[in-house]
């Protein structure tokens, strides 16, 4: 890793920002030549075919999530979670790849913060599921609770059943697919990505959206302000079509009734990339 | 933050104080401050049972005197009752300075309201056919042990763990509200109401009284309002969002049923799980977990949504 001082002047340099940052707000980046350098710190190297289950029942979400990196670190890449009991805040911050299977409901803030793994969940999730999740999938069987999915930057998220308001509120990339309706507020301050719901949206859709693309199969109720109505373009249908199609999600008249709502563009028009795009373009 | 929970049981009596206190339990974390239950036995129609107290848990620290004048307010509460006629069946002390009283009465229940809490520190809790409200400092496992509500028999309940924003901590602006003067209705709320003074400038103008700067006793007021204007409670749920401003999710119950509202922006939780024989619903699904802990199908009611259920 670069030190402190030449971590600041490689962001000035990208034109990220001018000020001097320190402390918990200070950049790092990675190091093509250095070892290790695209692991994170807290990540496991796992084997998808060890597998080992970790029963709740009488565990807090500290020690289910100590005891679910304990196996990760020990190398398991199939890890059964059972009896969750709705608990909050249930895998968390999982930075390798893993295939995790919740068999039962997760409360608040369930799988946030991760980047990698393949969740599969067989109950219902409380509010704020994957909120900034970085990359991985994760498929929700049942419903999901309010500001599923928030500021979401990647990964595909996916509840077969119906979410509450404020889906995908300051999503800056990934996509969230919804099988039922969404509430009131989905796609609020959306800033990239796209989210796809199959049922109805509520009010206020996409209200102050930046950028990003929303897809509707059913009625909404009514658009938020800057957020305008799209054309549905070939490429979308068939990106539609296979998205669906890949979590069992395509309706049975196909793709050609959804809606697509994108940003008016004149409410907010920033062109920040992401640390991570500058880097890629340079 | 507040937690609010609320059950009904569609086919008969079941041990509604433990499954509150279990609910109200697994909310602890979204309000440490107090509890409070509404819930609902069954009902006797020529005897009403009268919660009240004379004090608040902190006044017992404010000196050696507090523990005779309880007893002198106390005293004067069983005078003005006789003086209204009004015979105590049963007297049970709850706690030192909070009373269940089983009360046969003819008369006018304001009446009988104003007259009791205008004894200094006097404060009722409920009055009720089939209602009991109680209210304390501390957690649900506490207070239900307090009160001793694990016994309790009902078909159905609302309760409340607070997380003091607006007022202070104390029973006074401790949940649920009665709707005052009406017997068996009472209100739990998770949330902030913005345009609190001016509804409740109004409602005072019509002859309404509030006991406490708690926004949330506003609901009570304006439900019972509501109701003695002749509106159904899916109505008054129904014109709440309209009327109301802030961001709020609401419990209603009464004699025989139990209702929710959610605002507008649905910026306060509500998870429901709806079945052929109960209905539970709270701000996190974990409180549901605690009474059906076999997996089940929850889902959020969206915004202005309303929804009433019968026991």
């Amino acid at each position: 890793m670069a030190g402190v001082n030449e971590q600041s002047s490689a962001s000035h340099e990208m034109g990220m920002h001018t000020e001097q940052l320190s402390g918990r707000s200070q950049q790092t980046f990675f190091d093509l030549d250095e070892e290790g350098g695209f692991t994170y710190t807290d990540s496991f190297d796992v084997d998808y075919n060890k597998r080992t289950e970790i029963d709740c029942n009488n565990l807090d979400a500290k020690q289910i999530n100590l005891g679910l990196r304990d196996a990760m670190a020990n190398g398991y890449g199939t890890v059964v979670i059972k009896n969750p009991g709705a608990k909050h805040s249930i895998a968390v911050g999982i930075l390798n790849r893993l295939n995790l299977i919740i068999e039962g409901s997760l409360g608040y803030f369930g799988c946030g913060l991760i980047d990698g793994p393949n969740v599969r969940i067989t109950g219902r999730v409380g509010w704020s599921c994957a909120e900034n999740m970085m990359a991985g999938t994760i498929v929700i069987e049942k419903n999901a609770g309010s500001t599923f999915g928030a500021a979401l930057r990647g990964g595909d998220l996916v509840c077969k059943g119906s979410v509450g308001s404020r889906t995908g509120i300051d999503m800056k990339g990934g996509t969230i697919l919804v099988g039922g309706d969404t509430g009131a507020f989905s796609g609020f301050m959306m800033q990239r990505g796209r989210m796809v719901v199959c049922g109805n949206a509520g009010k206020n859709l996409g209200d102050s959206m930046y950028d990003g693309i929303i897809f509707v199969g059913g009625e909404i109720k009514d658009l938020g302000i800057d957020a305008v109505p799209g054309e549905v373009t070939d490429l979308d249908r068939a990106w539609l079509t296979r998205k669906l199609k890949m979590y069992d999600l395509l309706p049975a008249k196909g793709v050609d009734h959804f809606k697509k709502i994108v940003a008016g563009k004149q409410l907010w028009n920033y062109d920040n990339l992401e640390p991570t795009e500058k880097k890629l373009i340079l | 933050m507040c937690g609010i929970a609320g059950l009904i049981h569609r086919d008969g009596a079941a041990g509604i104080g433990q499954e509150m206190t279990a609910m109200l339990q697994a909310l602890k974390h979204r309000g440490p401050d107090s509890t409070g239950f509404a819930v609902y036995g069954t009902a006797a129609n020529d005897e009403y049972i009268l919660r009240f107290k004379v004090a608040e848990q902190e006044d017992l620290a404010s000196g050696f005197k507090i523990h005779d004048e309880i007893k002198s307010r106390r005293a004067t509460v069983d005078e003005r009752l006789k003086s209204l006629d009004v015979r105590v069946l049963d007297a049970q002390e709850a706690t030192e300075y909070a009373y269940r009283y089983r009360i046969a009465y003819g008369g006018d229940l304001k009446r009988l309201a104003d007259f009791v809490e205008d004894v200094e520190g006097a404060e009722i809790l409920s009055i009720g056919n089939s209602l009991e409200l109680i209210k304390d400092l501390g957690d649900a496992g506490v207070v239900a042990g307090q009160y001793k509500l694990d016994g309790f028999n009902g078909t159905h309940g609302i309760g409340h763990t607070r997380m003091a924003t607006e007022s202070d901590v104390d029973i006074r602006s401790a949940h649920p509200y009665w709707a005052y003067p009406y017997n068996d209705i009472a209100v739990v709320h998770n949330g902030q109401i913005t345009n609190y003074w001016l509804m409740r400038r109004q409602l005072e103008r019509k002859g309404q009284r509030f006991v406490s700067n708690c926004d949330s006793e506003l609901l009570a007021v304006y439900t019972a309002n509501n109701l003695e204007s002749g509106a159904s409670l899916e109505d008054s749920l129904k014109q709440s969002i309209k009327e109301i401003d802030g961001v709020f999710t609401y419990l209603v119950a009464t004699k025989d049923e139990l209702g929710m509202a959610k605002d507008t922006m649905a910026a306060k939780p509500m998870v429901l799980y709806e079945a052929d024989d109960i209905v539970a619903l709270a701000s996190e699904e974990v409180a549901i977990r605690s009474v059906v802990p076999h997996e089940i199908d929850t889902w959020d009611p969206y915004d202005e949504e309303v929804r009433v259920w019968r026991a």
